[in-house]
Parts: C-alpha cells; structure tokens; sequence
C-alpha cells in the first residue's frame, strides 16, 4: 500500500486555445497545491488532514471557484459551500450559504467534529462560525473582478453556467456549443488523499454555478453527489451540480467497485460515462494508493501524485510537464 | 401494464411505552393516507402526483414530524426540509431551512419542475415560494403545544431528540443503553416524540417516485439539515424503484441509504425485498434507521433496525397492511 493524492480546480469547456495568463497562474496554483499534497503525506499527516489542507490551498487562490475567486449568484453575491469525508469511520461534515469564512472546507470540518450534526447552512452556519471563532472576512473579500464580469456575461445570455464554460457570444444562440475564447471559467475545488495504511478522506469546495439562484445549493456539500469516501475510495466531483445530484457520482464510483467489482480507474470511467457529455468529472484514489482523473467535459484542471514517484499536473487529456 | 403499490411512513424508532391511543391515532392517519394515494392511483394519476399528494396530507396533519407538527429548533420556530425524486428520468427537487411555506414537499416538486436547479434552501427558497405564489403562513402555524412541551424537556436534558425513540430504561435497561446511537446523549425518550414522513409510489406504467419531508431535530441548531432533503440519503427514485428512509440522520447519510437499495438493485440485481433486508443489515453500521421502497414491478418493502416504525403499505392486488412494530 503505498500514498497517493489527487485534487482538481474544476472540470468544463476549458479551451484548448486558453492564453497563457489564464493557464499559468492555474497550473501554478495546482503544482503549489499538489507540493502541499505530498509533504503532508511525507510527514504522515492523516488524509483528513491533508485535504482540508489542500483545500484550504485552493480555497485561498483567486482562480478557482472556491473561497476567494468564488463565481457570483445572480444577486452579486457570493454563497460558498463545502463538505468533508473520513473513509474509515464514514464520519463527514458538510456547510452551504457561507458568505463571510474564508475556509468553507475548515467549517465543514468542525461541523463534522464539534457538532451532533452533519450539515449546516446558511445564517446557522455562519452563527457557528462566529462561534468557532474562525477566521471571517468582509464578503467583498471573495469577490473577483473576473467574477463580476462572468455574471455580467451569464446575465447578458440570460443563462447559468456550469463551473466551467465558454462566455457566450453575442450571436450564439445554443448554450450547448462551445466556442474557443480568451476569457474562461473556472471550477469547483477538491482533494482526495489515501496514506500508506489505506486511511482514505476526500473533500470538495465550491462558490456554485455563476448566476445561481440565491439559496441553491449544488453537489459538492452533498454527501454522495460531491464527495464520498469509504473503505474502498475516496472521490470529489465537478462539474454541474444537478446531474451529479441526481447520478450520486462521489458515491456510485465506491459501489460499483463494490458491487460490480470493478477496479477504481474503471469504475470512475463507468460512472462519468452515465452522466451527459459535458457536464462531469472527478478525481478519486482507492485504498491501495491508485489513482483516477475521468471528465466527459474538454478538459478539468488537476493534479495528482503517488508515492512510487509518479506525479501530474494536467487540464486536458495529455499531462503537462 | 404493471400493477401499482403504495408505501407511507411516519418515521422509523418508536417507544414501546407509546400510549394506546397515539398508536391508533397514527394507524387511523396512515391508512387516512393509504387511502388517499390509492384513490389517485385508481384515477391514474403519475406516481410523482400521488406521492406529493400524500406527503402534502403527512405535513398538513399535525401528528408526525413535518409541516404542521414539526419539532422545533433551538430557537423554538420551526424549519422544515423536503425532497421528492420522480425515477424514470431521475428529476429530483429539495428544500430546507423553510419557515412560511405550507407545503414543503410541494416546493421541492417546483424546484424540480420550474427551476434550473435541484435544492434551495432557506431565504433563497422562501423568495423562490413568493415567486412561485405558493400557500405561505406564519411560522407559528406550524408549532404545536406537544412539540413546545418536547422541546422544553429536551433543554433540560439538554440532548437532542431525534425522531425516534429508543426504549425507556425501564423496559430494556442495558441493551437501551447499547441501543443508544453514538450520538446521542443515550436519554431514553418516554415521551412521544414526533417523526419524519414519506411516500413512496409506483403506478400502473411502471414509474417510481419517492418523497421525504420533516422539520428534522427537536433542539436541533438553527441552519441544521438533515438527511430527508438530500438526495440519496433520505430520498431516491429510479427506473427500478422509490426509497424513502428515516432515523438517525447521520447514519442515513453517512450509508446513503436511500440509493444503496436502489445501487445493489442495480449493480448486484437483487429483487426489491432482498435489496432492501440487505441494505438495513449490512449498510447501517451502528446506525438506526428504516425505510420504505417499491419496485417498478408492482412490489412494496419496508425495512428497519429500530423498535417499530410507523408505516402503511398497499398493492393493486388489494393487499393493505398498516403498523407500528
């Protein structure tokens, strides 16, 4: 058995034609997230640990749809949720409607482990927050100018977007056909981690669909759809919350590993084959150390790395070095 | 054409000490609803009309835990959650955090139907009711002296109440106490306390659709959401069957409960009542729960680790059974 890591900042239409200014600073962000990954494993620190640690990572960069960077509600304002799981005691926390903590993934952990709860949201949750006394910020604090004009375009087309989508182009009618641009969205963040006893934990982060309605919640606060972990794997979502709602995406890849016997990098290919092109993709290691990046959508920002000394950071299907 | 069948609950964990009379009262609403779900079906209305239908008929009744009835946050208001799932093409829709909404389960069908996306919760949700214009009232509508006295007592033993409960003392001693959920404070409950309520329905074309709806906790936290609004743990619907379950809010969730039943139909093609016993054995670790399901073959199960679980069940065959233990 050995470790391994996985994290990803968000699967969609990420085209190939991204400048560098827009690429850069994400594999940056990704390479600097998967280094934390791994001295974390290196210094044996619990799975648990490590994702909220990697999380916390991408949470705290502007270019994910996470924490600071979060996309905007149709209000203009910004509703961040997460959710954490432990593999071997299926212990998990989950938060939704944060407005003001700067670490979605840290409150979901607390929730996890300082209440006879699973899942807060909203006033509530920012309630415990205060009283948790965890680091809060001024709600323009997440909001990016980038931000502000992807809701600008998303209000203009009259539309929502998934984590990752084209702006739509004055004269393209179809939502569903992509056309290469300079501007691009990003997405929904999460990490999963195994150590070398197997101990698995995954964990998901996100600011939601651009132009969302005020109130909605997506997949990656819902135990199964977003994240999951068991004994078997642990795995973190992305990509349009309703269809992975609706395919319980985190949770499917376990049981049919389970139930089908399927191997994990089978599984997850299984899995996001049942959810509509365009719309999915996931990370997941399993408790023997394997790892798994499958996306029906062009591309999904990631990162991963095992303890034999394999690592990648990658968008599209080839590996960047 | 398949045969239609109909299974309600009124929440999973009852005290064996309940009153005589509480229990017929809550066999006399059940089969109230039994009755009302299987009226729509010979009338032929979809699964997904008959099973928000009946929940619309759970919630409006003060007696369990949902709508009208509901147990109260800490705060003492009340906060219910919903879901509903229609299986042939997996639609869902879910609620929480609502405060004025009548009918949650109701709103969460609108979610499904009229907006682009699955679950709103809170103000978010009550701005979409307004939207929406449907029935809204004033929170202490749905409060009710029981629930005020419930959660009085639940301060001073300063637990949480879940919606079930576990044997007195008295009755069981040790083995209560080994009974006690992990999370739980380990009070035994004496007192009737209210439950979660679902419907679970598959009509004559062979279409599956389940509902949950509850005001969750008593004493819970303010912003609290359980299992019954999420899809996959409290509710499930697919091709081959409706799941609704209810109990320990953390387990159902931690086991996603309600999609296992409908996964191992799937991926290990077991029939509907061996899904069902195997998922309550073996997927609930230490958790209490139970559940209800039907299979898009006209069949209907109920399953649960707990004392008891107020339920009802019927088939187009005519077969009607409605229980507490």
């Amino acid at each position: 058995m050995r470790w391994a890591i996985a994290l990803h900042g968000g699967a969609g239409d990420i085209p190939h034609s991204l400048p560098p200014d827009r690429r850069l600073p994400r594999e940056a962000g990704l390479r600097h997230c998967l280094d934390v990954g791994i001295a974390a494993l290196k210094a044996h620190k619990h799975p648990l640990d490590v994702v909220e640690l990697v999380v916390r990572e991408l949470e705290n960069y502007p270019h994910f749809n996470a924490g600071k960077g979060s996309v905007l509600t149709s209000s203009g304002t910004v509703e961040m949720e997460a959710s954490i799981m432990d593999g071997k005691s299926k212990k998990c926390g989950a938060v939704s409607g944060l407005s003001t903590v700067v670490n979605a993934v840290s409150l979901a952990r607390l929730v996890m482990e300082k209440t006879p709860h699973i899942y807060l949201g909203f006033h509530g949750a920012e309630a415990f927050a205060r009283e948790q006394g965890v680091e809060t910020a001024d709600p323009s604090y997440f909001i990016t100018p980038e931000n502000i004009e992807r809701l600008k375009q998303a209000q203009d087309a009259n539309r929502v977007q998934i984590d990752y989508t084209q702006p739509v182009q004055k004269e393209e009618k179809d939502a569903a056909a992509t056309i290469p641009n300079g501007d691009s969205q990003i997405g929904t963040v999460g990490c999963v981690a195994v150590d070398s006893e197997g101990n698995l934990a995954s964990a998901t982060s996100t600011g939601g669909l651009v132009n969302k309605m005020a109130g909605r919640i997506g997949d990656s606060p819902i135990i199964g759809a977003g994240t999951y972990a068991n004994h078997l794997c642990a795995v973190s979502a992305t990509g349009k919350g309703e269809a992975m709602i609706r395919g319980t995406v985190a949770r499917d890849v376990a049981a049919v590993m389970e139930f089908k016997g399927l191997s994990l990098k089978e599984a997850a290919a299984y899995v996001i084959d049942q959810v509509p092109p365009g719309n999915a993709g996931l990370v997941a290691v399993s408790s023997t150390g394997e790892i798994a990046t499958v996306f029906n959508t062009t591309g999904m920002f990631r990162a991963c790395a095992s303890e034999d000394g394999y690592s990648e950071v990658a968008i599209w299907d080839s590996p960047l070095k | 054409m398949g045969a239609w069948a109909i299974a309600v609950h009124g929440g999973a964990g009852v005290d064996p000490n309940l009153p005589k009379e509480r229990q017929e009262e809550a066999k006399r609403l059940l089969t109230r609803c039994l009755d009302i779900g299987i009226s729509a079906l010979r009338s032929n209305l979809s699964a997904i009309d008959v099973v928000e239908l009946v929940v619309r008929e759970l919630e409006t009744d003060p007696l369990f835990n949902s709508g009208r009835g509901s147990a109260l946050t800490e705060n003492g208001k009340v906060e219910m959650e919903a879901s509903i799932m229609d299986g042939p093409k997996r639609r869902c829709g879910a609620v929480s955090g609502l405060t004025t909404v009548k009918n949650p389960v109701s709103l969460a069908r609108l979610v499904m139907e009229k907006s682009p996306h699955s679950y709103l919760a809170f103000s978010g949700a009550e701005e979409f009711a307004k939207k929406q214009g449907v029935e809204m009232v004033d929170n202490e509508y749905f409060i009710t002296e029981d629930n005020v006295g419930m959660l009085k007592l639940a301060k001073e033993a300063n637990s949480i109440l879940f919606d079930y409960r576990i044997p007195a003392v008295g009755t069981c001693g040790a083995s209560a106490a080994m009974d006690s959920p992990l999370q739980m404070n380990g009070l035994p409950i004496s007192v009737y306390a209210p439950e979660t309520v679902g419907c679970v329905v598959v009509d004559k074309q062979g279409r599956c659709a389940a509902a949950t709806s509850t005001g969750g906790l008593m004493n819970k936290m303010s912003g609290r959401i359980g299992d019954s609004p999420l899809i996959g743990s409290g509710t499930y619907a697919s091709e081959l069957c409706g799941v609704s379950c209810t109990g320990e809010g953390e387990a159902i969730i931690r086991s996603t409960l309600a999609r296992e039943v409908s996964a191992v139909m799937e991926y290990k093609r077991l029939k509907l009542h061996e899904a069902v016993d195997y998922v309550i054995k073996n997927k609930l670790d230490e958790g209490k729960a139970g559940l209800i399901a039907v299979s898009k073959d006209g069949e209907v199960a109920c399953g649960f680790n707990t004392t008891g679980m107020f339920r009802g069940c019927a088939t187009e065959d005519g077969f009607m059974e409605v229980g507490v233990w």
